[in-house]
């Protein structure tokens, strides 16, 4: 068990800087999602971790000592890869043994290992097979296992469920995760599917054109996004963005529908946040679909526009909402049911409503 | 009417591969009864189909006819050692350079590659005269040690080509799990890199031993008596009848069977060599 820092850490392929002074620290036992589109840096900053990059400035330490000049197999680490890396020669048993068959263990030590992290993931009856002969979820189980069957400081994982069927993967989420609360090794993982980071992470890293964006629990992200890119990023549907100018006077955002102007007032808590901005100011207003709430009759505070589309998905309803050139989402529960292509009135949910600086992108 | 199509095809391809066939194999058909004819029967014209078999060339690969050893046994013993002993260095220094070209940054790498390839672009008979000086004044001349290291330099080009195709077929992956698994670099190779390419070293094994086994024309300059090997001794057959073609044959058809199980034995992963990397996964 350890924790992990990275130090203003930069690593560069030729022109490309993949990994753009990125400073986090990963503590002992937490389970840490580095989430990104691809490309990000995600998996560059992952390796770098492991000592399969050299980077180029900064510091990687691991339990407070430095690390940069380590080979892998000083490191400590279990990496799993996202194509697994099964070694096509051996069996799935001797697979697993291999990190142990390094370690001048005994004979029949190893045996026992190897059979405890088959049994943990019910893999026992796939050991004399080898990897071609396995299918995708067992030959994860078997990587996962190979990872597993020492106790390094540190899991490095690589979206290792990318490649698997959505029910295993959904399935093998929770498996994880548990596995993961039980022992408390500090683990690195790194997906680009938001919902398997939400589901699992104790923090999640966003990063984009390697840089890191944001670090915080799920729900810091999910509810208060440092910038443009993780309000967009994290959640699905994604946040809606309706851009607006604030109004001084009001205490509220103009927001230009087609030649016309929609006045909308901020709500108390939006407003003392924001008291020093100046008039005419370009914003962007960021709520999340299940912060918009459709009336079918006109309200207070509410403004009307046409419900174009409804897509009905068994857990939830998801509206399409317009006015002009605005184009929104609104999530609701499946039981309400609004009529399409008929005009709606909507109001905001004023804890749901979040600004954004059109230029800088980041949160107000 | 496609049933019909494939079955045409089918015929066609059986007939295709027996017509190669028959061309491949009848050098050694021809070689084979050549042995087993007397002298007179060799030279007839019309060739003769049908004959009684004599073993009477088998007995001349070992002795002449006034009885004295031929050496075949000394020539066959130094074919063995040589062509062993140069596949092993070949496939060995091959397999090493091959992996480094394969896997690391080296500068001026395509060009490298080039040059290796060009030293298997002149013939043999141009470099001669200047091996045969050099070979002279190093004293390398007729020994095991000095044909080991020409034909191991001359296959080198061959097996760093091949091996380097089969690497570059292996996913850095299975390397980078065996790092993380805690191994070295060179243990990552060994245990890691070596099984998955048993295949390609099979392969570049065959071809090298073959290459060995065949080699004429540096051994029939370079060697006289100590570091003589199968191919230029048998040439050499000359009795006071002129060519003995039955007692060359004899001998050649000794010396193919050798290749010929040898190749048989590894058909399959010789043939997999040959077709690796050619059908993407």
């Amino acid at each position: 068990m350890a924790s992990v820092e990275l130090h203003d850490v930069v690593k560069r392929f030729g022109q490309t800087v993949a990994v753009n002074h990125v400073n986090l620290k990963i503590e002992d036992g937490e389970f840490l999602i580095l989430l990104g589109p691809s490309g990000c840096g995600k998996t560059t900053s992952l390796r770098s971790i492991a000592g399969l990059e050299d980077v180029d400035e900064g510091q990687i330490l691991i339990d407070g000592e430095v690390v940069n000049n380590k080979r892998p197999a000083d490191r400590d680490m279990a990496f799993c890869f996202q194509q697994y890396a099964l070694y096509p020669h051996l069996t799935a048993f001797e697979n697993i043994a291999f990190p142990l068959r390094t370690q001048n263990m005994n004979h029949n030590e190893v045996n026992q290992r190897v059979r405890e992290v088959g049994k943990l993931l019910k893999i026992e009856d796939i050991f004399p097979r080898k990897p071609k002969k396995l299918s995708a979820g067992d030959q994860q189980r078997v990587a996962l296992a190979r990872a597993m069957v020492r106790q390094p400081k540190v899991y490095l994982m690589d979206e290792p469920l990318s490649n698997l069927d959505a029910q295993v993967r959904v399935d093998m989420r929770a498996e994880l995760r548990r596995l993961q609360i039980n022992n408390r090794i500090t683990t690195v993982y790194v997906t680009h599917d938001q919902v398997e980071a939400m589901a699992m992470a104790d923090r999640i890293a966003i990063m984009d054109k390697g840089v890191l964006q944001q670090v915080g629990t799920p729900d810091d992200v999910y509810v208060s996004p440092a910038n443009l890119f993780v309000a967009n990023f994290i959640g699905s549907p994604s946040m809606n963005f309706i851009p607006c100018n604030y109004d001084a006077a009001s205490h509220g955002v103009r927001i230009p529908v087609n030649g016309e102007t929609i006045l909308y007032r901020l709500p108390v808590n939006v407003k003392q946040s924001i008291s020093d901005i100046q008039d005419g100011t370009e914003l962007i207003l960021g709520i999340r679909p299940e912060d918009v709430y459709i009336h079918t009759e006109p309200v207070d505070d509410g403004f009307d526009c046409q419900l174009v589309l409804m897509e009905a998905l068994g857990s939830e309803n998801i509206h399409h909402l317009q006015r002009g050139n605005l184009h929104f989402v609104s999530r609701t529960s499946p039981a309400d049911v609004y009529p399409v292509g008929q005009s709606v009135w909507v109001t905001l949910e004023t804890e749901g409503i979040r600004l954004f600086d059109r230029k800088t992108e980041a949160a107000i | 009417m496609h049933r019909k199509k494939s079955r045409l095809n089918r015929i066609l391809a059986w007939a295709g591969l027996i017509i190669l066939l028959l061309i491949f194999l009848f050098p050694l058909y021809w070689l084979t009864v050549t042995a087993l004819k007397t002298r007179s029967q060799i030279v007839s014209i019309p060739p003769m189909f049908f004959f009684t078999p004599t073993l009477e060339n088998f007995r001349g690969v070992f002795f002449t006819d006034s009885g004295t050893d031929t050496n075949f046994k000394f020539f066959f013993k130094m074919s063995i050692i040589i062509s062993t002993l140069s596949t092993f260095f070949s496939v060995l220094f091959g397999a090493l350079a091959a992996y480094s070209v394969s896997r690391f940054k080296i500068r001026g790498k395509d060009d490298l590659m080039f040059f290796i390839l060009s030293t298997r672009m002149l013939p043999a008979v141009a470099t001669l005269v200047p091996l045969f000086l050099m070979y002279r004044s190093l004293r390398l001349s007729d020994t095991v040690h000095g044909m080991v290291l020409l034909y191991t330099m001359f296959n080198l080009g061959f097996t760093v080509w091949m091996m380097k195709s089969f690497f570059d077929e292996i996913p850095f992956e299975y390397e980078e799990a065996a790092l993380m698994d805690g191994y070295s670099r060179w243990e990552a190779f060994i245990k890691v890199v070596l099984p998955q390419s048993v295949t390609g070293l099979a392969a570049s094994a065959v071809f090298s031993l073959i290459a060995c086994w065949n080699e004429f024309v540096y051994g029939a300059i370079l060697t006289t008596r100590y570091a003589r090997t199968v191919p230029p001794a048998v040439s050499v057959r000359v009795g006071h009848e002129g060519y003995e073609w039955g007692k060359i044959a004899a001998t050649a058809f000794m010396y193919v069977v050798p290749v010929l199980i040898f190749t048989f034995l590894v058909r399959k992963s010789l043939l997999r060599g040959l077709t690796f990397g050619a059908i993407k996964k």
